[in-house]
């Protein structure tokens, strides 16, 4: 008796400190969002949102604080990065998981898991040295008249490499849940291969390829060491993917620190990194709606 | 047994799995028509024999199969034969119901689009036949657009059958096709089963005793791999010459 009311205890004890343990986690979320937002209310106070985040005015001498740039620079980054390695990872995904023969992928995988190991820096300097040339004296001039290479495009195509590994690893976890004989179904038809992945396996996805598409994207947005090298960081709305850009994490890690004698320009970039977490809040809210819907058209 | 030439013939099958041997020198005869079921107990291999049957086994790159399969009087693992169009030969149907990822309109009309059949109205045509082909067209006419994954597991079982019968075989494999469905659906399947086995070849796999004997016209015993006993249902069930069906049938051994 004494002891299965010991057990008792452990069991509701073991319960109790797991749910503290993960609402602690949790809590670390909101006390950075909330203390992000905290140390942005100086100039939330004197400058009207809407210009905050509509403006591409950007003085902090002379108070003029306008993000519209800044977050232009980070979605279209982030747009070309996606545009770019969503496409290529969802081929190479699928012949991995569809085609390859065994051995092949044996020697695929940990070069994959490798490419994920890489830290940005490295990126970045390969970004410097080879994309920015490469964009700068063989594809730009196809294109505009002059290019530095440091561009948008150049961030994308880093970024888009960065994040390669991991839509490619998580697509490929979603094609593996994809039964055997739904394929054989299709295949038992007299449909071929080819047919059967187009028709069933990427169809039965779509929930799963939506979501590795939003962990890449809100990977791609956080990401700042690699794009800062390549981006040439000019504060302007690009008029070509040849432009440079300055995503908002390349404006926070430059100048936190540097300007903070600036007045208003501590609660500017904190409004910067608010910004950049409500963007990646927001869209992950969207998209797990647009998830769920999904998921109960495919399965109810 | 049927006289006449054999739809299917197997010829000398051996099976390794990983190395090990699932299926030892099996020969068996299927006759044109019917229904032939293999039983016998979990593991004895008679859900690989059936997926030999369509090739869907040496998909998986680890399986080994020597010997012949010859359906029509053609080695289905000969050289440059064509997989999908040999597979185009036979429906199948799976332990559980998988319907496409698409609406019940659509899970009919894939395999005809595949093999070319673009017409709308060919193909309203045919999903029409075959639905009602298998008693769903009244269920469902009303929502042909909506998803297959709404239907009851007994109508989407019944509507995986009306979609491997659309693409026109000659032959229906089942792998235990009623085992996941209730008594009233398995039944509707079963007679779905003896009407259409004057027009295709049914190749059934089941491990429930009753049902072989319900519908099947020929029942092969296999047991650890091997083929122990293959003739009429009737001759098996009642009159085994092989000590193992014996002790199959009474039950002894499951």
């Amino acid at each position: 008796m004494n002891h299965s009311r010991f057990r008792l205890l452990k069991d509701r004890l073991s319960g109790n400190l797991f749910l503290t343990l993960s609402l602690f986690s949790i809590l670390t979320v909101v006390l950075i969002a909330a203390g992000l937002y905290w140390k942005s209310i100086p100039i939330l106070k004197t400058t009207p949102i809407t210009h905050l985040l509509f403006s591409k005015e950007w003085k902090p001498f002379k108070q003029q604080f306008g993000f519209l740039t800044y977050i232009a620079g980070s979605l279209i980054v982030t747009v070309l990065a996606i545009l770019i390695a969503l496409p290529l990872s969802l081929m190479c995904a699928i012949y991995i998981s569809e085609f390859a023969p065994v051995r092949l992928k044996k020697i695929l995988l940990p070069f994959i898991d490798l490419l994920s190991g890489i830290p940005p820096i490295i990126y970045g300097v390969w970004g410097v040295l080879m994309i920015v040339p490469f964009i700068q004296e063989k594809l730009a001039p196809h294109f505009v008249e002059f290019a530095s290479g440091y561009s948008a495009l150049a961030g994308g195509i880093v970024l888009a490499v960065m994040i390669f590994p991991l839509l490619i690893s998580i697509l490929m976890e979603v094609f593996n849940t994809i039964p055997a004989e739904l394929k054989e179904a299709s295949l038992s038809l007299g449909a071929n291969e080819w047919e059967t992945v187009k028709s069933v396996v990427l169809r039965k996805s779509l929930p799963g390829i939506l979501a590795a598409t939003i962990l890449a994207i809100s990977r791609a947005l956080g990401e700042t060491i690699a794009v800062l090298m390549v981006c040439g960081n000019i504060a302007a709305i690009p008029h070509s993917v040849f432009d440079s850009v300055y995503p908002l994490p390349a404006l926070i890690a430059n100048n936190y620190g540097d300007m903070l004698s600036i007045p208003m320009y501590d609660a500017a970039l904190m409004l910067a990194a608010f910004i950049l977490f409500v963007i990646i809040f927001l869209f992950n809210a969207v998209s797990r709606l647009v998830l769920y819907r999904l998921e109960k058209r495919n399965y109810s | 047994m049927t006289t006449g030439t054999p739809h299917i013939s197997v010829r000398g099958l051996n099976v390794h799995i990983n190395g090990h041997p699932i299926l030892r020198n099996i020969s068996i005869d299927i006759p044109d028509k019917g229904i032939t079921s293999f039983i016998g107990p979990s593991g004895c291999g008679k859900t690989t024999l059936l997926k030999t049957l369509n090739r869907l086994l040496d998909r998986n790159k680890k399986v080994k199969i020597d010997g012949q399969v010859l359906v029509d009087g053609e080695d289905i693992y000969g050289k440059g034969v064509e997989v999908t169009g040999m597979r185009k030969k036979m429906g199948l149907l799976s332990q559980r119901p998988f319907p496409l990822p698409m609406s019940i309109y659509d899970n009919i009309a894939y395999g005809p689009r595949i093999h070319g059949i673009r017409k709308k109205k060919d193909l309203d045509a045919t999903v029409e036949h075959y639905l009602r082909a298998t008693y769903l067209w009244d269920e469902v006419k009303d929502r042909l657009n909506s998803s297959a994954g709404g239907l009851s597991i007994g109508q989407q079982q019944r509507l995986c059958l009306a979609r491997g019968l659309a693409v026109e075989p000659e032959i229906i494999l089942g792998d235990e096709p009623t085992s996941a469905l209730d008594p009233v659906s398995t039944q509707k399947i079963e007679e779905l089963f003896l009407q259409l086995k004057d027009k295709y070849t049914l190749v059934l796999v089941t491990h429930i005793l009753r049902q072989a004997r319900r519908i099947s016209d020929n029942i092969a015993f296999l047991y650890m791999g091997e083929l122990i006993e293959f003739g009429p249902a009737e001759e098996v069930l009642l009159h085994p010459k092989e000590k193992l069906t014996q002790d199959y049938v009474k039950g002894y051994i499951s």
